[in-house]
Protein backbone atom coordinates (compact mmCIF):
# COMPACT_ATOMS: atom_id res chain seq x y z
CA UNK A 1 0.00 0.00 0.00
CA UNK A 2 1.24 3.54 -1.00
CA UNK A 3 2.39 5.33 2.16
CA UNK A 4 2.18 9.59 2.68
CA UNK A 5 3.09 11.66 5.56
CA UNK A 6 0.25 13.87 5.34
CA UNK A 7 -3.42 13.38 2.67
CA UNK A 8 -5.36 16.34 3.17
CA UNK A 9 -8.86 16.16 2.38
CA UNK A 10 -10.66 19.22 0.23
CA UNK A 11 -8.69 21.50 -1.71
CA UNK A 12 -10.25 24.63 -0.42
CA UNK A 13 -8.04 27.45 1.08
CA UNK A 14 -7.65 25.56 4.05
CA UNK A 15 -6.37 22.17 2.18
CA UNK A 16 -4.41 24.42 -0.12
CA UNK A 17 -2.73 26.12 2.29
CA UNK A 18 -1.90 23.54 4.46
CA UNK A 19 -0.52 21.45 1.46
CA UNK A 20 1.90 24.03 0.44
CA UNK A 21 3.53 24.88 3.69
CA UNK A 22 3.66 21.49 4.84
CA UNK A 23 5.76 20.60 1.83
CA UNK A 24 7.67 23.55 1.71
CA UNK A 25 8.93 22.46 4.84
CA UNK A 26 9.66 18.75 3.64
CA UNK A 27 6.41 16.84 3.92
CA UNK A 28 5.00 14.14 1.74
CA UNK A 29 1.27 15.35 0.98
CA UNK A 30 -1.37 13.75 -0.83
CA UNK A 31 -3.86 16.41 -1.59
CA UNK A 32 -7.63 15.16 -2.59
CA UNK A 33 -10.66 16.60 -3.66
CA UNK A 34 -13.98 15.57 -5.37
CA UNK A 35 -14.14 18.40 -7.17
CA UNK A 36 -12.26 18.61 -10.94
CA UNK A 37 -10.41 21.34 -10.22
CA UNK A 38 -8.67 23.27 -6.59
CA UNK A 39 -10.38 25.81 -5.63
CA UNK A 40 -12.63 24.36 -3.23
CA UNK A 41 -16.23 26.42 -2.89
CA UNK A 42 -14.39 29.97 -2.80
CA UNK A 43 -11.80 29.77 -5.82
CA UNK A 44 -13.89 27.15 -8.02
CA UNK A 45 -12.52 27.22 -11.17
CA UNK A 46 -10.20 30.24 -10.50
CA UNK A 47 -7.60 28.42 -12.70
CA UNK A 48 -9.82 28.02 -15.51
CA UNK A 49 -12.65 30.94 -15.13
CA UNK A 50 -12.36 33.10 -17.82
CA UNK A 51 -11.38 37.09 -17.73
CA UNK A 52 -14.88 37.60 -17.70
CA UNK A 53 -15.98 35.50 -14.75
CA UNK A 54 -12.77 36.74 -12.90
CA UNK A 55 -14.50 40.82 -13.40
CA UNK A 56 -18.28 39.53 -12.33
CA UNK A 57 -16.66 37.17 -9.40
CA UNK A 58 -13.93 40.30 -8.12
CA UNK A 59 -10.86 41.02 -6.88
CA UNK A 60 -11.01 38.31 -3.67
CA UNK A 61 -12.01 35.47 -6.10
CA UNK A 62 -8.90 36.28 -8.19
CA UNK A 63 -6.93 36.41 -5.18
CA UNK A 64 -7.01 32.24 -4.95
CA UNK A 65 -4.94 31.98 -8.56
CA UNK A 66 -1.89 32.53 -5.31
CA UNK A 67 -3.08 29.71 -3.41
CA UNK A 68 -3.33 27.34 -6.65
CA UNK A 69 0.00 28.55 -7.87
CA UNK A 70 1.83 27.75 -4.47
CA UNK A 71 0.27 24.15 -4.93
CA UNK A 72 0.98 23.52 -8.38
CA UNK A 73 4.65 24.84 -7.65
CA UNK A 74 5.34 22.81 -4.60
CA UNK A 75 6.07 18.64 -4.55
CA UNK A 76 2.16 18.29 -3.30
CA UNK A 77 0.44 14.83 -4.95
CA UNK A 78 -2.81 16.58 -5.97
CA UNK A 79 -5.27 13.97 -7.22
CA UNK A 80 -8.69 16.03 -8.90
CA UNK A 81 -11.79 13.73 -8.53
CA UNK A 82 -10.90 12.08 -5.59
CA UNK A 83 -14.20 11.22 -3.61
CA UNK A 84 -12.91 9.98 -0.29
CA UNK A 85 -15.47 7.65 1.25
CA UNK A 86 -13.81 5.95 4.52
CA UNK A 87 -11.28 7.56 6.78
CA UNK A 88 -10.43 4.78 9.67
CA UNK A 89 -7.57 4.74 11.66
CA UNK A 90 -4.93 6.09 9.64
CA UNK A 91 -6.43 4.64 5.98
CA UNK A 92 -7.90 6.79 3.51
CA UNK A 93 -10.28 5.15 0.77
CA UNK A 94 -11.00 7.57 -1.99
CA UNK A 95 -12.13 6.47 -5.36
CA UNK A 96 -11.28 8.08 -8.74
CA UNK A 97 -12.88 7.63 -12.38
CA UNK A 98 -9.91 5.89 -12.95
CA UNK A 99 -9.98 3.20 -10.42
CA UNK A 100 -9.72 2.43 -6.44
CA UNK A 101 -7.56 3.36 -3.84
CA UNK A 102 -6.36 3.14 -0.38
CA UNK A 103 -3.42 4.93 1.16
CA UNK A 104 -1.78 4.98 4.53
CA UNK A 105 -1.23 8.69 6.06
CA UNK A 106 1.11 9.77 8.96
CA UNK A 107 -1.50 12.23 9.29
CA UNK A 108 -5.30 13.10 7.94
CA UNK A 109 -6.43 16.27 7.83
CA UNK A 110 -9.93 17.12 7.17
CA UNK A 111 -9.97 20.03 5.19
CA UNK A 112 -13.77 19.50 3.75
CA UNK A 113 -15.00 23.17 4.33
CA UNK A 114 -18.63 24.42 4.93
CA UNK A 115 -22.61 23.51 3.55
CA UNK A 116 -25.21 26.26 3.55
CA UNK A 117 -27.68 25.71 5.93
CA UNK A 118 -30.57 24.01 5.00
CA UNK A 119 -33.73 26.23 4.66
CA UNK A 120 -36.97 24.11 4.61
CA UNK A 121 -39.46 26.46 4.21
CA UNK A 122 -42.65 25.55 1.91
CA UNK A 123 -41.75 24.80 -1.74
CA UNK A 124 -38.20 24.46 -0.97
CA UNK A 125 -38.03 21.03 -3.20
CA UNK A 126 -39.68 22.22 -6.12
CA UNK A 127 -37.55 22.59 -9.50
CA UNK A 128 -36.43 25.78 -10.11
CA UNK A 129 -35.42 26.47 -6.12
CA UNK A 130 -31.97 26.29 -5.28
CA UNK A 131 -29.00 27.31 -3.07
CA UNK A 132 -27.57 30.63 -3.63
CA UNK A 133 -23.93 29.27 -3.67
CA UNK A 134 -25.50 26.93 -6.18
CA UNK A 135 -26.06 29.43 -8.68
CA UNK A 136 -22.83 31.31 -7.61
CA UNK A 137 -20.89 27.52 -8.59
CA UNK A 138 -22.65 27.81 -12.00
CA UNK A 139 -21.55 31.32 -12.82
CA UNK A 140 -17.96 30.47 -11.52
CA UNK A 141 -17.91 26.96 -13.06
CA UNK A 142 -19.46 27.18 -16.35
CA UNK A 143 -20.84 31.04 -16.70
CA UNK A 144 -24.02 30.74 -16.51
CA UNK A 145 -26.79 32.58 -15.00
CA UNK A 146 -30.21 32.98 -13.62
CA UNK A 147 -32.41 35.58 -15.22
CA UNK A 148 -34.87 37.53 -12.26
CA UNK A 149 -33.57 35.26 -9.99
CA UNK A 150 -35.17 36.01 -6.17
CA UNK A 151 -32.72 35.43 -3.64
CA UNK A 152 -34.60 34.85 -0.11
CA UNK A 153 -32.57 34.46 3.51
CA UNK A 154 -29.91 36.46 4.86
CA UNK A 155 -26.03 36.76 5.26
CA UNK A 156 -22.98 38.23 3.55
CA UNK A 157 -23.10 35.04 0.57
CA UNK A 158 -27.09 36.44 -0.35
CA UNK A 159 -25.70 39.69 -0.53
CA UNK A 160 -22.33 38.73 -3.05
CA UNK A 161 -24.31 36.87 -4.99
CA UNK A 162 -27.23 39.05 -6.23
CA UNK A 163 -23.90 41.69 -6.87
CA UNK A 164 -22.09 39.01 -8.97
CA UNK A 165 -25.77 38.56 -10.95
CA UNK A 166 -26.02 42.56 -11.07
CA UNK A 167 -22.38 42.65 -12.43
CA UNK A 168 -22.79 39.51 -14.82
CA UNK A 169 -25.50 41.90 -16.77
CA UNK A 170 -28.84 39.93 -14.97
CA UNK A 171 -29.52 41.72 -11.87
CA UNK A 172 -31.61 40.23 -9.72
CA UNK A 173 -35.58 40.36 -9.64
CA UNK A 174 -35.66 40.97 -5.92
CA UNK A 175 -33.76 40.03 -2.48
CA UNK A 176 -36.07 39.03 -0.16
CA UNK A 177 -34.84 39.21 3.43
CA UNK A 178 -35.07 37.56 6.44
CA UNK A 179 -33.06 39.61 9.09
CA UNK A 180 -34.38 42.54 11.39
CA UNK A 181 -33.53 45.61 12.59
CA UNK A 182 -33.48 44.17 16.30
CA UNK A 183 -31.17 41.55 14.85
CA UNK A 184 -28.98 44.69 13.62
CA UNK A 185 -29.16 46.49 16.99
CA UNK A 186 -27.85 43.21 18.74
CA UNK A 187 -24.81 42.50 16.32
CA UNK A 188 -24.60 46.59 17.26
CA UNK A 189 -23.48 45.79 20.73
CA UNK A 190 -20.44 43.45 19.14
CA UNK A 191 -19.37 46.77 17.04
CA UNK A 192 -15.59 47.23 18.76
CA UNK A 193 -14.36 43.56 17.84
CA UNK A 194 -16.16 43.99 14.39
CA UNK A 195 -14.38 47.36 13.70
CA UNK A 196 -10.94 44.56 13.75
CA UNK A 197 -12.52 43.73 10.58
CA UNK A 198 -13.39 46.76 9.46
CA UNK A 199 -12.45 46.25 5.50
CA UNK A 200 -15.43 43.31 5.87
CA UNK A 201 -17.92 46.01 6.61
CA UNK A 202 -16.70 48.21 4.15
CA UNK A 203 -16.81 45.65 1.62
CA UNK A 204 -20.32 44.81 2.99
CA UNK A 205 -21.30 48.90 2.60
CA UNK A 206 -19.94 49.04 -0.67
CA UNK A 207 -22.24 45.74 -1.86
CA UNK A 208 -25.02 47.52 -0.48
CA UNK A 209 -24.83 50.16 -2.10
CA UNK A 210 -23.93 48.39 -5.61
CA UNK A 211 -27.12 46.83 -5.29
CA UNK A 212 -29.14 49.96 -4.27
CA UNK A 213 -27.79 51.73 -7.51
CA UNK A 214 -28.69 48.88 -9.90
CA UNK A 215 -32.12 49.13 -8.14
CA UNK A 216 -32.58 45.59 -6.83
CA UNK A 217 -34.89 46.07 -4.51
CA UNK A 218 -34.95 44.68 -0.67
CA UNK A 219 -37.85 43.29 1.08
CA UNK A 220 -36.64 43.55 4.59
CA UNK A 221 -38.17 41.48 7.67
CA UNK A 222 -39.75 38.92 5.34
CA UNK A 223 -41.88 36.63 6.96
CA UNK A 224 -44.15 33.50 6.41
CA UNK A 225 -42.41 32.67 3.21
CA UNK A 226 -43.61 29.68 0.56
CA UNK A 227 -42.18 28.65 -2.37
CA UNK A 228 -45.23 28.05 -4.70
CA UNK A 229 -45.64 25.88 -7.96
CA UNK A 230 -46.76 22.30 -8.45
CA UNK A 231 -44.26 20.89 -11.32
CA UNK A 232 -41.52 23.56 -10.48
CA UNK A 233 -41.37 27.16 -8.49
CA UNK A 234 -43.57 29.98 -10.18
CA UNK A 235 -43.61 32.38 -7.22
CA UNK A 236 -42.15 33.61 -3.71
CA UNK A 237 -44.91 34.48 -1.43
CA UNK A 238 -44.10 36.23 1.19
CA UNK A 239 -45.05 38.76 4.66
CA UNK A 240 -43.11 41.67 4.65
CA UNK A 241 -44.17 45.43 6.23
CA UNK A 242 -47.79 44.53 6.87
CA UNK A 243 -47.93 43.66 3.33
CA UNK A 244 -48.72 40.43 1.87
CA UNK A 245 -46.42 40.21 -1.77
CA UNK A 246 -46.77 36.95 -4.43
CA UNK A 247 -43.53 37.59 -6.57
CA UNK A 248 -43.97 35.59 -9.75
CA UNK A 249 -40.47 34.13 -10.94
CA UNK A 250 -38.51 30.87 -12.21
CA UNK A 251 -36.25 30.77 -9.83
CA UNK A 252 -35.18 31.15 -6.25
CA UNK A 253 -31.72 31.26 -4.52
CA UNK A 254 -31.82 30.26 -1.08
CA UNK A 255 -29.62 31.64 1.80
CA UNK A 256 -29.35 31.79 5.61
CA UNK A 257 -25.43 30.91 6.31
CA UNK A 258 -23.24 28.19 6.16
CA UNK A 259 -22.47 25.69 8.87
CA UNK A 260 -19.46 23.40 9.00
CA UNK A 261 -19.73 20.25 7.33
CA UNK A 262 -19.14 17.79 9.59
CA UNK A 263 -19.84 14.61 7.95
CA UNK A 264 -16.00 13.34 7.56
CA UNK A 265 -15.07 14.66 11.21
CA UNK A 266 -18.16 12.98 12.55
CA UNK A 267 -17.12 9.75 10.51
CA UNK A 268 -14.23 9.96 12.25
CA UNK A 269 -15.36 9.60 15.37
CA UNK A 270 -14.64 12.79 17.04
CA UNK A 271 -16.45 14.54 19.62
CA UNK A 272 -18.60 17.48 18.36
CA UNK A 273 -20.09 20.23 20.82
CA UNK A 274 -22.99 22.58 20.13
CA UNK A 275 -21.94 26.41 19.69
CA UNK A 276 -24.73 28.68 20.25
CA UNK A 277 -23.20 31.88 18.19
CA UNK A 278 -23.02 29.76 14.95
CA UNK A 279 -25.88 27.69 15.72
CA UNK A 280 -24.21 24.75 14.08
CA UNK A 281 -21.99 21.48 15.56
CA UNK A 282 -18.37 22.01 15.61
CA UNK A 283 -15.96 19.76 16.01
CA UNK A 284 -13.27 19.95 19.15
CA UNK A 285 -10.23 20.95 17.91
CA UNK A 286 -7.28 22.66 19.74
CA UNK A 287 -5.91 25.97 18.01
CA UNK A 288 -3.61 23.84 15.91
CA UNK A 289 -6.09 22.06 14.58
CA UNK A 290 -5.27 19.31 16.58
CA UNK A 291 -8.46 16.50 17.10
CA UNK A 292 -8.78 13.94 19.86
CA UNK A 293 -8.12 11.24 17.30
CA UNK A 294 -4.45 10.66 16.86
CA UNK A 295 -2.90 11.79 13.54
CA UNK A 296 -6.69 13.47 12.73
CA UNK A 297 -6.58 17.11 12.33
CA UNK A 298 -9.12 19.53 11.13
CA UNK A 299 -8.45 23.28 8.98
CA UNK A 300 -10.97 25.72 7.63
CA UNK A 301 -14.69 26.05 7.75
CA UNK A 302 -15.18 22.69 8.89
CA UNK A 303 -13.86 23.91 12.29
CA UNK A 304 -16.14 26.36 12.18
CA UNK A 305 -17.01 28.98 10.63
CA UNK A 306 -14.77 31.91 9.58
CA UNK A 307 -14.03 32.92 6.23
CA UNK A 308 -11.99 31.99 3.85
CA UNK A 309 -9.06 34.47 4.91
CA UNK A 310 -9.30 32.25 8.53
CA UNK A 311 -9.24 28.92 6.47
CA UNK A 312 -6.19 29.62 4.73
CA UNK A 313 -4.49 30.83 7.95
CA UNK A 314 -5.82 27.71 9.42
CA UNK A 315 -4.59 25.68 6.82
CA UNK A 316 -0.87 27.13 7.18
CA UNK A 317 -1.02 26.38 10.96
CA UNK A 318 -2.00 22.76 10.84
CA UNK A 319 0.92 22.75 7.83
CA UNK A 320 3.20 24.19 10.38
CA UNK A 321 1.98 21.93 13.09
CA UNK A 322 2.15 18.44 11.07
CA UNK A 323 5.22 19.02 9.87
CA UNK A 324 6.28 19.58 13.35
CA UNK A 325 4.94 16.65 14.55
CA UNK A 326 6.62 14.42 11.17
CA UNK A 327 10.02 16.13 13.18
CA UNK A 328 10.31 18.39 9.99
CA UNK A 329 10.17 21.30 11.77
CA UNK A 330 11.44 22.40 14.99
CA UNK A 331 9.34 23.81 17.77
CA UNK A 332 10.79 27.43 17.80
CA UNK A 333 10.95 27.22 14.00
CA UNK A 334 7.03 25.93 14.42
CA UNK A 335 6.40 29.05 16.81
CA UNK A 336 8.12 31.71 14.72
CA UNK A 337 6.42 30.95 11.55
CA UNK A 338 2.96 30.63 13.52
CA UNK A 339 2.26 33.37 15.73
CA UNK A 340 1.94 35.93 13.43
CA UNK A 341 -0.84 33.59 11.24
CA UNK A 342 -2.69 33.01 14.81
CA UNK A 343 -2.38 36.56 15.29
CA UNK A 344 -4.00 37.74 11.82
CA UNK A 345 -6.40 35.06 12.16
CA UNK A 346 -7.47 36.81 15.52
CA UNK A 347 -8.11 39.64 13.79
CA UNK A 348 -10.15 37.86 11.13
CA UNK A 349 -12.30 36.16 13.13
CA UNK A 350 -12.93 39.37 15.33
CA UNK A 351 -15.78 39.81 12.57
CA UNK A 352 -17.61 36.25 13.12
CA UNK A 353 -19.39 37.58 16.22
CA UNK A 354 -21.34 40.81 14.05
CA UNK A 355 -22.15 38.67 10.99
CA UNK A 356 -23.59 35.93 13.35
CA UNK A 357 -25.89 38.15 14.96
CA UNK A 358 -26.85 40.33 11.91
CA UNK A 359 -28.07 38.05 9.74
CA UNK A 360 -29.50 34.81 12.28
CA UNK A 361 -30.54 31.83 10.59
CA UNK A 362 -34.56 32.08 9.59
CA UNK A 363 -36.48 31.55 12.43
CA UNK A 364 -39.37 29.18 10.62
CA UNK A 365 -36.74 27.43 8.77
CA UNK A 366 -35.38 26.05 11.95
CA UNK A 367 -39.09 25.73 13.36
CA UNK A 368 -40.26 24.25 10.28
CA UNK A 369 -44.56 24.04 10.13
CA UNK A 370 -45.60 20.37 10.07
CA UNK A 371 -46.04 20.12 6.44
CA UNK A 372 -42.62 21.30 5.14
CA UNK A 373 -40.68 18.54 4.24
CA UNK A 374 -36.81 18.40 6.09
CA UNK A 375 -35.44 15.19 4.31
CA UNK A 376 -35.26 15.76 1.01
CA UNK A 377 -34.14 12.46 0.30
CA UNK A 378 -37.09 10.59 2.41
CA UNK A 379 -39.52 13.05 1.99
CA UNK A 380 -39.66 13.10 5.94
CA UNK A 381 -41.77 16.46 7.01
CA UNK A 382 -41.09 18.20 10.34
CA UNK A 383 -44.33 16.95 11.31
CA UNK A 384 -43.49 13.36 11.21
CA UNK A 385 -40.48 14.22 13.56
CA UNK A 386 -42.56 15.62 16.19
CA UNK A 387 -45.09 12.52 15.85
CA UNK A 388 -41.63 10.76 16.27
CA UNK A 389 -40.85 13.21 19.49
CA UNK A 390 -44.24 12.26 20.87
CA UNK A 391 -43.67 8.74 20.39
CA UNK A 392 -40.50 8.81 22.40
CA UNK A 393 -37.88 9.71 20.21
CA UNK A 394 -35.10 11.62 21.98
CA UNK A 395 -32.22 12.00 19.24
CA UNK A 396 -31.92 11.60 15.55
CA UNK A 397 -30.74 8.26 15.31
CA UNK A 398 -34.09 7.08 16.88
CA UNK A 399 -35.31 9.31 14.84
CA UNK A 400 -33.89 7.57 11.48
CA UNK A 401 -35.63 4.07 12.75
CA UNK A 402 -39.41 5.96 13.19
CA UNK A 403 -39.34 8.01 9.86
CA UNK A 404 -36.16 6.86 7.75
CA UNK A 405 -34.57 11.01 8.06
CA UNK A 406 -31.69 10.96 7.48
CA UNK A 407 -31.12 7.71 5.62
CA UNK A 408 -31.35 8.85 2.25
CA UNK A 409 -27.92 9.25 0.02
CA UNK A 410 -27.26 12.78 1.17
CA UNK A 411 -26.53 10.94 4.95
CA UNK A 412 -28.29 13.90 6.77
CA UNK A 413 -25.93 16.89 5.08
CA UNK A 414 -29.12 18.71 4.17
CA UNK A 415 -31.64 17.56 7.35
CA UNK A 416 -28.73 16.65 10.14
CA UNK A 417 -29.46 20.11 11.90
CA UNK A 418 -32.87 20.54 11.22
CA UNK A 419 -33.61 17.36 12.69
CA UNK A 420 -31.37 17.56 15.59
CA UNK A 421 -33.49 21.13 16.33
CA UNK A 422 -36.75 19.50 15.76
CA UNK A 423 -36.29 16.94 18.43
CA UNK A 424 -34.68 19.37 20.83
CA UNK A 425 -37.58 21.70 20.78
CA UNK A 426 -39.91 19.18 21.36
CA UNK A 427 -38.59 17.19 23.53
CA UNK A 428 -37.12 20.24 25.55
CA UNK A 429 -33.58 19.40 25.61
CA UNK A 430 -30.60 20.84 24.78
CA UNK A 431 -28.76 20.54 21.05
CA UNK A 432 -26.01 18.67 22.67
CA UNK A 433 -28.04 16.21 24.95
CA UNK A 434 -29.88 15.59 21.30
CA UNK A 435 -27.07 14.77 19.25
CA UNK A 436 -26.52 14.30 15.88
CA UNK A 437 -27.21 11.55 13.18
CA UNK A 438 -24.30 9.05 13.41
CA UNK A 439 -22.29 9.08 10.13
CA UNK A 440 -21.22 5.54 8.87
CA UNK A 441 -19.02 4.93 6.26
CA UNK A 442 -19.24 5.31 2.85
CA UNK A 443 -19.06 9.05 3.09
CA UNK A 444 -19.95 8.77 -0.51
CA UNK A 445 -22.37 6.45 -2.46
CA UNK A 446 -19.97 3.81 -3.46
CA UNK A 447 -20.67 0.40 -5.21
CA UNK A 448 -20.38 -2.67 -3.78
CA UNK A 449 -17.96 -3.11 -6.43
CA UNK A 450 -15.69 -0.50 -5.29
CA UNK A 451 -15.70 -1.52 -2.05
CA UNK A 452 -14.84 -4.80 -3.31
CA UNK A 453 -12.00 -3.72 -5.75
CA UNK A 454 -9.95 -2.94 -2.14
CA UNK A 455 -10.87 -5.74 -0.20
CA UNK A 456 -9.75 -8.33 -2.30
CA UNK A 457 -6.13 -9.01 -1.80
CA UNK A 458 -6.25 -10.33 -5.37
CA UNK A 459 -7.40 -7.63 -6.89
CA UNK A 460 -4.10 -5.35 -8.35
CA UNK A 461 -4.76 -2.52 -5.62
CA UNK A 462 -3.54 0.71 -7.81
CA UNK A 463 -1.12 3.16 -5.68
CA UNK A 464 -1.91 6.41 -4.92
CA UNK A 465 0.55 8.62 -6.78
CA UNK A 466 0.20 6.97 -10.12
CA UNK A 467 -2.39 9.05 -11.44
CA UNK A 468 -0.69 11.09 -13.98
CA UNK B 1 -40.50 20.60 -27.91
CA UNK B 2 -38.00 22.16 -25.90
CA UNK B 3 -38.25 23.64 -22.88
CA UNK B 4 -37.51 27.42 -22.54
CA UNK B 5 -34.40 28.47 -20.50
CA UNK B 6 -34.35 30.48 -17.58
CA UNK B 7 -30.82 30.70 -17.51
CA UNK B 8 -28.23 32.77 -19.85
CA UNK B 9 -24.98 31.47 -21.00
CA UNK B 10 -22.14 34.45 -20.41
CA UNK B 11 -19.24 32.41 -23.10
CA UNK B 12 -21.04 30.55 -26.03
CA UNK B 13 -17.37 29.70 -27.44
CA UNK B 14 -17.30 25.80 -26.72
CA UNK B 15 -17.85 23.41 -29.19
CA UNK B 16 -21.48 21.83 -28.77
CA UNK B 17 -21.69 18.31 -28.83
CA UNK B 18 -24.94 16.20 -28.92
CA UNK B 19 -26.29 14.88 -25.54
CA UNK B 20 -29.25 12.56 -24.78
CA UNK B 21 -31.36 13.45 -21.46
CA UNK B 22 -34.53 11.72 -21.46
CA UNK B 23 -34.50 10.45 -25.10
CA UNK B 24 -34.14 13.89 -26.68
CA UNK B 25 -31.32 15.35 -28.11
CA UNK B 26 -29.69 18.54 -26.45
CA UNK B 27 -26.24 20.18 -28.02
CA UNK B 28 -24.07 21.53 -24.85
CA UNK B 29 -20.79 23.18 -24.21
CA UNK B 30 -18.37 20.78 -24.68
CA UNK B 31 -16.33 20.05 -21.34
CA UNK B 32 -19.02 21.97 -19.31
CA UNK B 33 -20.93 20.83 -16.49
CA UNK B 34 -23.48 18.37 -17.19
CA UNK B 35 -25.89 19.26 -14.57
CA UNK B 36 -25.55 23.32 -15.60
CA UNK B 37 -25.65 22.56 -19.38
CA UNK B 38 -28.55 20.61 -19.31
CA UNK B 39 -30.47 23.15 -16.66
CA UNK B 40 -28.97 25.86 -19.34
CA UNK B 41 -30.82 23.99 -22.08
CA UNK B 42 -34.17 24.54 -19.95
CA UNK B 43 -34.73 20.77 -18.45
CA UNK B 44 -36.32 21.35 -15.00
CA UNK B 45 -36.85 17.36 -13.39
CA UNK B 46 -33.11 15.73 -13.28
CA UNK B 47 -34.63 12.60 -10.72
CA UNK B 48 -37.88 11.20 -9.41
CA UNK B 49 -38.50 10.65 -5.44
CA UNK B 50 -38.76 7.03 -4.93
CA UNK B 51 -41.80 7.82 -2.32
CA UNK B 52 -43.99 10.40 -3.77
CA UNK B 53 -42.71 10.17 -7.54
CA UNK B 54 -41.88 13.97 -7.88
CA UNK B 55 -39.28 15.66 -9.81
CA UNK B 56 -36.46 17.08 -8.71
CA UNK B 57 -33.45 19.49 -9.69
CA UNK B 58 -29.71 20.33 -9.25
CA UNK B 59 -30.11 21.95 -5.43
CA UNK B 60 -26.53 22.32 -4.33
CA UNK B 61 -24.43 21.66 -7.14
CA UNK B 62 -21.11 21.09 -5.34
CA UNK B 63 -21.74 16.97 -4.52
CA UNK B 64 -23.47 17.55 -1.69
CA UNK B 65 -27.73 17.22 -1.80
CA UNK B 66 -28.13 13.92 -4.65
CA UNK B 67 -30.79 15.86 -5.93
CA UNK B 68 -29.15 16.26 -9.41
CA UNK B 69 -29.14 12.24 -9.93
CA UNK B 70 -29.39 10.72 -13.32
CA UNK B 71 -28.29 7.32 -14.93
CA UNK B 72 -25.37 7.15 -17.70
CA UNK B 73 -25.10 4.20 -19.01
CA UNK B 74 -27.02 2.38 -16.15
CA UNK B 75 -24.94 3.29 -13.46
CA UNK B 76 -26.27 6.72 -10.98
CA UNK B 77 -24.51 9.25 -11.19
CA UNK B 78 -24.39 12.79 -10.19
CA UNK B 79 -25.02 15.41 -12.62
CA UNK B 80 -23.16 17.81 -11.11
CA UNK B 81 -19.78 16.07 -10.83
CA UNK B 82 -20.05 15.43 -14.59
CA UNK B 83 -18.45 16.97 -17.65
CA UNK B 84 -20.03 17.35 -21.06
CA UNK B 85 -18.86 15.06 -23.05
CA UNK B 86 -20.18 14.05 -26.78
CA UNK B 87 -22.48 11.32 -27.32
CA UNK B 88 -23.73 10.92 -23.28
CA UNK B 89 -27.23 9.31 -23.20
CA UNK B 90 -28.60 10.72 -19.50
CA UNK B 91 -31.72 9.36 -18.21
CA UNK B 92 -33.27 10.96 -15.38
CA UNK B 93 -33.01 8.81 -11.99
CA UNK B 94 -36.17 7.29 -11.74
CA UNK B 95 -38.01 5.92 -8.04
CA UNK B 96 -34.60 4.18 -7.12
CA UNK B 97 -33.89 2.64 -4.03
CA UNK B 98 -32.63 5.68 -1.13
CA UNK B 99 -29.20 4.41 0.93
CA UNK B 100 -25.61 5.35 0.79
CA UNK B 101 -25.04 2.53 -2.09
CA UNK B 102 -25.83 2.96 -5.19
CA UNK B 103 -27.28 0.03 -7.89
CA UNK B 104 -25.18 -1.30 -9.84
C1 LIG C 1 -21.55 27.03 -2.08
C2 LIG C 1 -20.67 27.95 -1.30
C3 LIG C 1 -20.17 29.12 -1.89
C4 LIG C 1 -19.35 29.99 -1.19
N1 LIG C 1 -18.88 31.12 -1.81
C5 LIG C 1 -18.11 32.00 -1.11
C6 LIG C 1 -17.63 33.20 -1.72
O1 LIG C 1 -17.89 33.47 -2.88
N2 LIG C 1 -16.89 34.05 -0.96
C7 LIG C 1 -16.57 33.77 0.33
O2 LIG C 1 -15.88 34.56 0.98
N3 LIG C 1 -16.99 32.63 0.92
C8 LIG C 1 -17.77 31.76 0.24
N4 LIG C 1 -18.23 30.62 0.85
C9 LIG C 1 -17.77 30.31 2.21
C10 LIG C 1 -16.50 29.49 1.95
O3 LIG C 1 -16.87 28.14 1.85
C11 LIG C 1 -15.42 29.50 2.92
O4 LIG C 1 -15.14 30.67 3.54
C12 LIG C 1 -14.13 28.88 2.35
O5 LIG C 1 -14.27 28.34 1.07
C13 LIG C 1 -13.73 27.81 3.30
O6 LIG C 1 -12.59 27.18 2.85
P1 LIG C 1 -12.27 25.68 3.25
O7 LIG C 1 -10.92 25.41 2.70
O8 LIG C 1 -12.48 25.50 4.70
O9 LIG C 1 -13.37 24.78 2.52
P2 LIG C 1 -13.93 24.71 1.03
O10 LIG C 1 -13.49 25.84 0.22
O11 LIG C 1 -15.38 24.49 1.18
O12 LIG C 1 -13.27 23.39 0.44
C14 LIG C 1 -13.64 22.10 0.87
C15 LIG C 1 -13.34 21.12 -0.24
O13 LIG C 1 -13.46 19.80 0.27
C16 LIG C 1 -13.95 18.97 -0.74
N5 LIG C 1 -14.54 17.78 -0.12
C17 LIG C 1 -15.50 17.73 0.86
N6 LIG C 1 -15.77 16.46 1.18
C18 LIG C 1 -14.98 15.67 0.41
C19 LIG C 1 -14.81 14.25 0.28
N7 LIG C 1 -15.51 13.38 1.03
N8 LIG C 1 -13.93 13.79 -0.64
C20 LIG C 1 -13.20 14.66 -1.42
N9 LIG C 1 -13.32 16.01 -1.33
C21 LIG C 1 -14.20 16.51 -0.42
C22 LIG C 1 -14.93 19.83 -1.49
O14 LIG C 1 -15.07 19.37 -2.82
C23 LIG C 1 -14.29 21.22 -1.41
O15 LIG C 1 -13.58 21.53 -2.58
C24 LIG C 1 -19.04 29.71 0.15
C25 LIG C 1 -19.55 28.54 0.75
C26 LIG C 1 -20.34 27.66 0.05
C27 LIG C 1 -20.86 26.43 0.71
S1 LIG D 1 -26.80 19.25 -7.17
FE1 LIG D 1 -26.51 18.61 -5.14
S2 LIG D 1 -25.36 16.78 -5.46
FE2 LIG D 1 -25.52 17.54 -7.44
Amino acid sequence: MHRVNLAIIGAGPAGMAAAAEAAKAGVRVLLLDEQATLGGQIFRNVEVGSELRGAVLGRDYRRGALLTDAVAKSDVDYVAKARVWSIEENHVAYSTPDGEYLVEADHVLLATGALERAMPVPGWTLPGVMTAGAAQIMLKQSGIVAREAVLVGSGPLLYLVAVQLVRAGFPPKALVETQTRSDMRRAMTHWRAAMRGWRYLQKGAATLNELRNAGVPRYVKSRNIALLGSRRVDAVHFSCGGAIHEMATDTVLLHHGVVPDVQAARMAGIEHHWNAQQNAFVPKVDPWGRTECDGVWIAGDGAGIGGAMSAELSGRITGLAVAHELGSLPRAERDRRANPLIGQRNVELSIRPFIDRAFPPYHEALAPEDEVTVCRCEEVKAGQIREAAEQGCLGPNQAKAFTRAGMGRCQGRYCGLSVSRILADANNRSMDDTGYVRVRPPLKPVTLGQVAALHDPNAPLEQAGGHD
Amino acid sequence: MKPVSRFEELESGAPRVPVRFGGQEYQLAEGSNLAAALMAAGVDAFRQTSHRGVGRAPFCMMGACFDCLVLVNGETRQACLMEVETGLDVQPARRMREGPYASR
